[in-house]
């Protein structure tokens, strides 16, 4: 956390100005600014539906915004040629929900496919930096397997592998925990932190999984129907779960998704959506 | 009034078809724009590698495997036309052109065109159910994210390997109905027919008989792997849509290769090929 602050007087890595974006006539996205500096691991966390599956894509360039701008690493995305923005891709890794390995190749192969793509490298040198990669997320005894034969967890594992393979400057993870059982999710917040101190990246994590977010964030992102309705460092959220109610609508609602709670204004704000109104309105229409 | 509202609905079902139907077409026109893009890219050499290894492995999945069941099916087909033709012909003394006819219908139709919707169901669909899969498992995303292109990676060889293979798999399916109909007259026809069989369609066949059949077979195998690419890139997520892009596929390379078949014996017609 003290990274975090440190940070603050540096460049964001990533600046995201007033991003909005409809599907269709909803709009998913309501002006999102956001800023993540160097070294820092932020949360962006939110309930299903809140557009946070929607912001990372816009952030990785793999869909674009209606209004508004994404910064990635200094250069804003709307303006890239799909060469320019292939160039930028290499600087930044991606963990998949599901590892998205290709289930044609072998781990190793999974790995080494960046490389051979986008390097010179020869083969022998490729064999090396594969190993040391597997080994950097405890797998390099499954480099010959197939996706297929591997738990969730691993494949988690190698897709992590895979993502680090060109020595990015970002990782993304996209919902991480996301089909884990409780002792698995927990080595993989482990293994996010360990890579962040290790190789010193960016990372952003998407999720809503608590317990998986108070252990990696240096700072908390939370979306609320498509707007950031509180950014602030760990600790912050955590006096606001641990703490009483504080009798701000907006605070309380953060309160209420850290905690778990089936009462509070997420859910009230779903049962007051004019039940009484379409019960009497069905009533009238007969 | 209810009459013109009943109009003006049905003008714009009709409307909304051709508009999807024309968005369709565009789409597929354009990821066969893309495909011959990369494939010129990969032919020119500019760091663009077409990938042997990806492409030999799609020749295996889509023509090795098939071979069996298009020699199966062709011979068959050689049968039923030798059988069929057999009625008509004998009261005017002519069954002796069977071997004449089987020899034009096989090498300039018959063969491409069973091989084509042979491999619609064989490589098509799987090919279209191998990528909505893709799609499903984010791996699609994953090719983009690593500044892969899919169309490239997953596209172009698939593309490559079935237009090799259905002519390949056409030059086998030609001479499978040749020996099927060989089969059904030494079997049922008697000498007549099997007597001088090879002799007479050999002097019948024309060398254009057979190139215009492969020519045919090469854009049968255009239009059943962009099909199946279009239909497998196009899933979303669900598994339902998996099904339904390997339905299509099927359905819709049938019905494109009867149309190019007309379109071509049209055109080879007036240009008397």
């Amino acid at each position: 956390m003290s990274e975090a602050a440190d940070n603050s007087k540096a460049s964001p890595v990533i600046r995201v100005v007033g991003l909005t974006k409809r599907f269709g006539g909803r709009t998913v996205l309501e002006g999102v600014d956001l800023e993540i500096y160097p070294g820092e691991t932020m949360i962006i966390m939110g309930g299903s539906g809140t557009g946070k599956s929607t912001l990372l894509n816009m952030i990785i360039g793999s869909d674009f915004p209606d209004e508004g701008y994404v910064e990635l690493l200094g250069r804003n995305l709307n303006e890239l040629s799909e060469a320019e923005l292939n160039a930028l891709r290499l600087q930044f890794g991606i963990l998949f929900q599901s590892g998205a390995l290709f289930s044609s190749m072998t781990v190793g192969e999974n790995v080494a496919l960046p490389l051979r793509e986008h390097t010179n490298l020869d083969e022998e040198t490729i064999d090396i930096v594969v190993k040391i990669k597997l080994e950097l997320v405890g797998l390099r005894e499954a480099e010959d397997l197939m996706p297929a034969e591997l738990s969730g967890g691993m494949r988690k594992r190698a897709g992590l592998a895979r993502a680090t393979a060109l020595d990015p400057k970002i990782l993304f993870y996209d919902e991480p925990s996301a089909g884990l059982d409780p002792v698995t999710s927990a080595e993989i917040d482990q293994l996010i932190t360990a890579l962040s101190r290790k190789l010193g990246v960016t990372s952003v994590v998407v999720t809503h999984e608590m317990d998986s977010a108070f252990r990696i964030a240096d700072r908390i992102a939370m979306l609320d129907a498509g707007r950031i309705i509180k950014v602030g460092p760990r600790s912050e959220f955590e006096a606001l779960r641990d703490g009483p109610p504080t009798g701000d609508e907006r605070l309380d609602l953060i309160r209420q998704f850290l905690r778990g709670d089936s009462e509070g204004p997420i859910t009230a704000r779903r049962l007051s959506c004019g039940y009484e109104q379409d019960i009497l309105r069905a009533a009238g229409g007969n | 009034m209810s009459g013109r509202a009943r109009q003006r609905g049905l003008v714009e079902a009709v409307g909304a078809a051709l508009i999807s139907a024309v968005c369709y077409l565009g789409g597929m026109t354009l990821l066969l724009g893309q495909t011959l893009r990369w494939i010129v890219r990969g032919l020119a050499g500019r760091k663009t590698r077409l990938g042997g290894e990806a492409l030999a492995a799609q020749c295996v999945r889509v023509g090795v495997r098939s071979v069996g069941i298009v020699a199966l099916v062709q011979i068959f087909i050689g049968v039923i036309l030798a059988l069929q033709m057999t009625p008509p012909l004998k009261p005017w003394g002519q069954v002796d052109k069977i071997a004449n006819i089987i020899g034009v219908a096989g090498f300039r139709m018959l063969g491409p065109i069973i091989t084509a919707v042979v491999l619609s169901g064989f490589a098509g669909a799987s090919i279209a159910a191998e990528l909505g899969a893709m799609v499903g498992a984010e791996e699609i995303k994953a090719l983009e994210a690593m500044a892969l292109n899919p169309v490239r990676y997953l596209v172009v060889p698939r593309v490559l390997a079935t237009v090799l293979m259905t002519v390949l798999l056409t030059v086998v399916a030609d001479w499978m109905i040749a020996v099927g109909g060989y089969l059904a007259s030494v079997v049922a026809l008697g000498p007549d027919v099997y007597y001088g069989y090879w002799e007479r369609m050999r002097t019948q066949l024309r060398l254009r008989d057979f190139l215009t059949g492969l020519v045919m077979a090469g854009v049968f195998g255009v239009l059943i792997s962009i099909i199946a690419c279009h239909e497998g890139l196009r899933v979303r997520g669900d598994a339902e849509s998996v099904g339904r892009a390997t339905t299509m596929t099927v359905v819709y390379s049938i019905v494109g290769i009867i149309v190019a078949a007309c379109i071509f014996t049209v055109i080879f017609y007036v240009l008397k090929l």
